[in-house]
């Protein structure tokens, strides 16, 4: 373990789950440091000075939204947070509260460290996204500066909307937005409850951007979640 | 027959006795032969015995006449407050029934058992309030005089000539557990009387010393006496069945007492009503409606219909037969009942008549071998049609409020009958006049015969009699020597005349009986027909709110009332239906009433003997001893109710409508019981399923984690990845059946709610192909979607769920590397979403199989889940409203799709600022 290993605080009450995490994680260079309970979990947070939190929403002592809260108070740090299945409204609550990204139990090292690594590079600047703002991921480039956006080398026309969303979610590349988020950042907050909007323009945007709607390569639906742009 | 044997029937019968008086409270009557001997001190006297045991008695209601040696045993003793009603302008004091029912004290003391309670209390007489403290498990002190007693009623007015009216059916005394005779001798009575110790009433003092005279005291007391001896009889002979102590055993007597429309009906009631307390026998009161009886006035009928009503509160079972001739339905149904003893009155008609048209009473005689005949004569001075005496009597005592109102008079239509008599008759002497002369005179008869002939068919008796009569008359007047006289010459055409005349009335009578025959016959038609129509539409009818409107429709059209059925909540509480009412519905029932009717299964209201000043007729809708409802119906006329046959007609209507209502409840509880067996099954399916399906994947999970963990280095690096990776599938696969498991219980349970919005079916199949896309490596899915498919109003979790579980089926059941389709269709209707493959399809005769829980095609296939992914598809979808099937393609393999209905208009997008 060196200096610069990056810092995780995971906040889980199940034993071997928090074993499987310090091992595989510690195995891949992270620094782990562990809480069973919320209010340690905090704390922690707060000591640690992570670059990424774990945290599991069934915890004994509190509620994981106020968890999140209780952070977001203070810190921006990437926070995973891990959830039983069908328990959509939950991990939209924990996502509208300020989470950045969700895994379902039971989950893949693989995919986790996947969802790392995206959140570690937001946290320090985009990659995709170099200097001149342009981003670029498979066939696509934006020209975040110029509002031009390609598939391969042909210009595609979006209206405002259309961009707008699309900006949103290249600005989060590779994060789960909700659909609450994406309607307030590109229509305002008094269409919240306009979710069929989304997705019609989401729509639009994959037949745009997409070559084959039905078996989306970039914009990929979180079910009953949200939107992700693949990186 | 074997005479040591006690009558099972009978021992039976003691045991249901035993049963309802151990329920029931015990009543004891203090039992007097006139006022003044003491009752009223007897009973206070006994209260205050019971209050020094320490038992819980109170004071119901107490009349002291103020007389202070009985006031002052009221001291000490918790006196219930009397109920105040405004009648009239006066104050009455009555008994508060329910403020004694709600204070349920061991004993209660009511005096006067005979009492009539003014009009507002729930039932007209004092003995009925006494009945339903019984029924509510209280003992009850009561005081009653011989004069009350229903059936001495009769002998008493004649042996004292006063009469009273507030009379009690002798049932009521039968039935009671203890009599307590109060006695005292006329003299010391008299002595008592001159101290003026014996309270009378003011306005009635000479009526009433008239009434002490020392002979009828001395009558009286004899009655007394011989009322109570007979009492001590009878349960001399009850312990002599419950010891089985022979000889009395008697083959069990049935008495039928045959009545008719005359006063002396009222009579022969009362006197079966002896004979049968005499015999300890059954016994019923008859009633043979011939057409010619059915042709009596209203008043007439009703006159029958309270003696019947009289007889039942007497203890008899009244029947009404409809028959062409009384003594052959008499035998009949003697014959059906085993009658042993018939009474009835001598027979009206006298000498030659007697001789002619014979009586029943001779008919009866002759043909009736094993029935002895009882026959009671008629006092001189009630001879004859004397219903007008019965009417006011009966009536009085047997008020049926409603029924004294008179239906218009027909007589209208009768004199039109006698125009057209006079009109024929006249027609007749014209054609005679013109054939006079030249035909024979018993030709020209048969002109006027003719006459009387289509008199009688068309209006009758009474016309067509005037018509024979005038007919002779204008034929002697007119055609018989000599000419314009009555008087007849030759005594041959005497002859010609009577016969003409007899012929003449004979024909009359004969049409009569013939159209008033048709005309029963057409009402028992009819009557069948609304039965059959009723019962058809019941029998149709699938549910029980169904089956009330049916019920309310047809009572409605039958009786012309409007009415409604009423059923309790799962409390017990009657309360008023949820469903919306009919044009025919009744919408101001009393609920109160109509729990009573629910908790006794006894009919309440107008005309009946319970709250009889209720605007309506309540009837307890009962099969057998259940009671399931309360029908409540507003006469529009009580005669159209409680006519016999009427009410009859509404016994079946009740029976049928109670009958439907049970089959309904019964398929339901069968259907329930249905349900939890199958849930039953489920069970026992889901644990034998998930212990296999479940153990399969743990055993290697277990093994191999345990070969790793027991390593000691002793596995090559390709075996231990080998090993793990084998616990990673099989721990994939375990995670998916307990997903499978726990949707299906979240969907068994109905805990899900759908959270439906509005999604491009596009969107749902990217998702789920983003989601498979491991899964479908090196397989094809294409996906065939019209341009323009609308979007539909779903929950996507589940949709997508259903997508996932579909694909999951085909990549299971199909070869590796054959191509998956997903094919949208769009109708104006709804969205078709199939998953078509091209593997080896589906078994035939499975389709609809494939969707049942825990249904696998090849039950012991390794890969497989536990058999409930499709399950869950069709929860799913038909939470949705939509259908899911699956079928063989001709091409070759399964598709499966699933239809999800377009009934909301689809959002509308704001244009683009």
């Amino acid at each position: 373990m060196t200096l610069s290993s990056p810092v995780i605080v995971v906040i889980e009450d199940d034993p071997a789950i928090r074993l499987f995490l310090r091992t595989s994680l510690g195995a891949h260079g992270f620094k782990v440091f562990e809480a069973d309970r919320g209010q340690q979990g905090i704390i922690e947070a707060g000591i640690r000075k992570p670059d990424l939190i774990i945290l599991d929403l069934g915890l004994p002592d509190m509620e994981g939204v106020d968890v999140i809260k209780a952070i977001r108070e203070w810190s921006v740090v990437p926070i995973i947070i891990l959830s039983a299945r069908s328990t959509e409204q939950h991990k939209i609550d924990a996502l509208d509260a300020g989470a950045d990204d969700y895994l379902t139990k039971p989950f893949g090292l693989g995919e986790l460290l996947a969802r790392i690594r995206v959140e570690l590079r937001h946290s320090v600047s985009s990659p995709t996204q170099d200097q001149k703002g342009i981003f670029t991921t498979g066939m696509l480039k934006v020209d975040l500066l110029s509002r031009q956006v390609f598939v391969g080398d042909k210009e595609v026309h979006l209206t405002p909307i259309q961009y707008r969303l699309f900006s949103v979610l290249v600005k989060n590349a590779g994060k789960v937005l909700t659909h609450q988020y994406l309607l307030k950042e590109a229509w305002g907050p008094s269409y919240k409850d306009n979710s069929h909007y989304l997705r019609i323009y989401m729509s639009q945007l994959r037949h745009k951007l997409e070559e084959d709607p039905t078996q989306p390569q970039y914009l990929l639906t979180e079910s009953g979640v949200g939107y992700r742009l693949k990186v | 027959m074997n005479n040591e044997r006690p009558d099972p029937d009978q021992l039976l019968a003691r045991v249901e006795r035993d049963k309802v008086k151990a329920q029931r409270g015990r009543l004891k009557i203090f039992f007097g032969a006139v006022a003044g001997v003491g009752k009223t001190y007897a009973m206070l006297q006994a209260a205050k015995e019971r209050r020094a045991e320490n038992i819980d008695i109170i004071i119901g209601l107490v009349e002291t006449h103020g007389r202070k040696e009985t006031a002052a045993l009221i001291d000490g003793l918790e006196v219930l407050s009397p109920k105040l009603i405004e009648y009239r302008g006066t104050t009455m004091r009555e008994f508060d029934l329910d403020a004694a029912l709600k204070r349920k004290p061991s004993i209660i003391l009511v005096d006067e058992l005979a009492h009539t309670n003014a009009q507002g209390c729930r039932h007209p007489k004092r003995w009925q309030d006494i009945e339903e403290l019984l029924d509510a498990g209280i003992d009850v002190y009561t005081a009653l005089n011989v004069q009350h007693l229903e059936s001495l009623n009769d002998d008493i007015g004649q042996i004292s000539g006063v009469r009273v009216w507030e009379t009690v059916p002798d049932t009521v005394f039968d039935q009671a557990n203890e009599i307590e005779l109060v006695d005292l001798p006329p003299d010391e009575l008299l002595n008592r009387l001159r101290d003026g110790k014996v309270y009378l009433p003011q306005q009635a003092q000479e009526a009433i010393k008239n009434f002490f005279r020392k002979g009828n005291l001395i009558a009286l007391r004899e009655l007394a006496l011989r009322q109570t001896a007979n009492r001590v009889d009878a349960q001399m002979l009850d312990y002599r069945e419950d010891n089985a102590i022979r000889e009395v055993w008697q083959v069990n007597e049935r008495i039928m007492v045959c009545i008719g429309p005359n006063a002396l009906s009222e009579r022969l009631v009362r006197a079966g009503k002896r004979f049968a307390n005499s015999l300890r026998a059954e016994w019923l009161v008859v009633y043979v409606e011939t057409p010619e009886l059915q042709r009596l006035s209203a008043e007439k009928r009703d006159g029958v219909l309270r003696i019947l009503r009289l007889a039942e509160q007497l203890g008899a079972e009244t029947v009404t037969l409809n028959a062409p001739d009384i003594s052959s339905a008499i035998i009949k149904f003697s014959n059906e009942r085993n009658v042993t003893k018939i009474v009835m009155g001598k027979p009206t008609r006298r000498g030659w008549k007697r001789l002619l048209l014979g009586s029943v009473v001779d008919v009866l005689i002759s043909d009736a071998h094993n029935i002895n005949l009882y026959l009671l004569g008629s006092p001189r001075h009630e001879k004859g049609s004397i219903v007008d005496k019965a009417d006011t009597s009966l009536y009085r005592r047997n008020p049926l409020p409603g029924l004294s109102r008179k239906l218009a008079l027909r007589k209208k239509n009768r004199s039109i009958g006698y125009v057209w008599a006079l009109a024929v008759t006249v027609a007749s002497t014209l054609l005679a006049y013109l054939m006079f002369g030249r035909f024979e005179l018993a030709n020209m008869i048969m002109v006027f015969l003719l006459g009387v002939v289509f008199i009688a068919t068309r209006f009758g008796r009474g016309p067509s009699i005037f018509a024979s009569f005038l007919g002779a008359a204008i034929f002697d007047f007119l055609f018989v020597k000599p000419y314009l006289s009555f008087t007849v010459a030759d005594s041959q055409y005497l002859v010609t005349l009577l016969a003409m005349l007899i012929v003449g009335v004979l024909i009359s009578n004969l049409m009569a009986n013939v159209r008033s025959q048709a005309k029963v016959a057409g009402h028992r038609e009819r009557r069948a027909t609304v039965l059959y129509a009723m019962s058809k539409d019941l029998t149709a009818s699938q549910s029980e709110d169904e089956i009330v409107r049916t019920a309310v429709r047809h009572l409605n059209s039958e009786f012309g009332s409007c009415n409604v059925i009423l059923f309790p909540d799962p409390d017990g509480r009657i309360v008023y239906p949820k469903a919306p009412g009919l044009r025919e519905s009744l919408h101001a029932a009393d609920l109160s009433v109509a729990q009573w009717v629910f908790d006794h299964n006894e009919i309440a209201g107008q005309g009946t003997n319970t709250l009889p000043g209720a605007e309506a007729i309540y009837f307890p809708l009962s099969n057998k001893e259940t009671v399931m409802g309360v029908l409540v119906l507003l006469p529009v006329n009580l005669r159209r109710i409680f006519l016999p046959e009427q009410q009859k007609l509404l016994e079946t209507f009740l029976g049928q409508i109670a009958q439907a209502v049970m089959r309904v409840r019964l398929a339901e509880q069968a259907r329930t019981t249905q349900v939890s067996m199958e849930a039953e099954r489920l069970r026992n399916s889901l644990l034998s399923s998930i212990s296999h399906d479940l153990r399969t994947p743990l055993a290697t999970i277990v093994g191999s984690a345990s070969a790793l963990v027991e390593d000691e280095n002793a596995l090559r690096v390709e075996d231990r990845l080998e090993l793990s990776r084998a616990i990673y599938d099989e721990a994939q696969r375990m995670s998916s059946l307990v997903n499978n498991i726990l949707d299906m219980a979240r969907l068994d349970a109905g805990t899900i709610e759908l959270n439906k919005q509005w999604y491009p079916v596009e969107e749902i199949i990217g998702s789920v192909s983003t989601r498979l896309q491991k899964r479908f490596e090196g397989r094809r899915l294409s996906v065939d979607l019209p341009e323009g498919t609308p979007m539909i109003f779903v929950d996507t979790v589940m949709i997508e769920q259903v997508l996932i579980n579909l694909l999951e089926n085909s990549l299971r059941y199909t070869p590796d590397k054959s191509p998956v389709e997903i094919i949208a269709e769009v109708s104006a209707f709804a969205v078709k979403v199939s998953v078509a493959d091209h593997g080896p399809g589906i078994p035939k005769g499975l389709e609809n199989q494939l969707f049942e829980k825990f249904y696998r095609v090849r039950h012991e296939a390794a890969q497989s889940g536990v058999g409930l992914g499709l399950a869950i598809c069709r929860a799913i979808i038909e939470a949705h409203g939509g259908k899911i099937q699956a079928q063989n393609r001709p091409e070759g393999g399964a598709i499966f799709s699933f239809v999800i209905p377009l009934d909301q208009a689809q959002p509308v997008l704001g244009p683009e600022e």
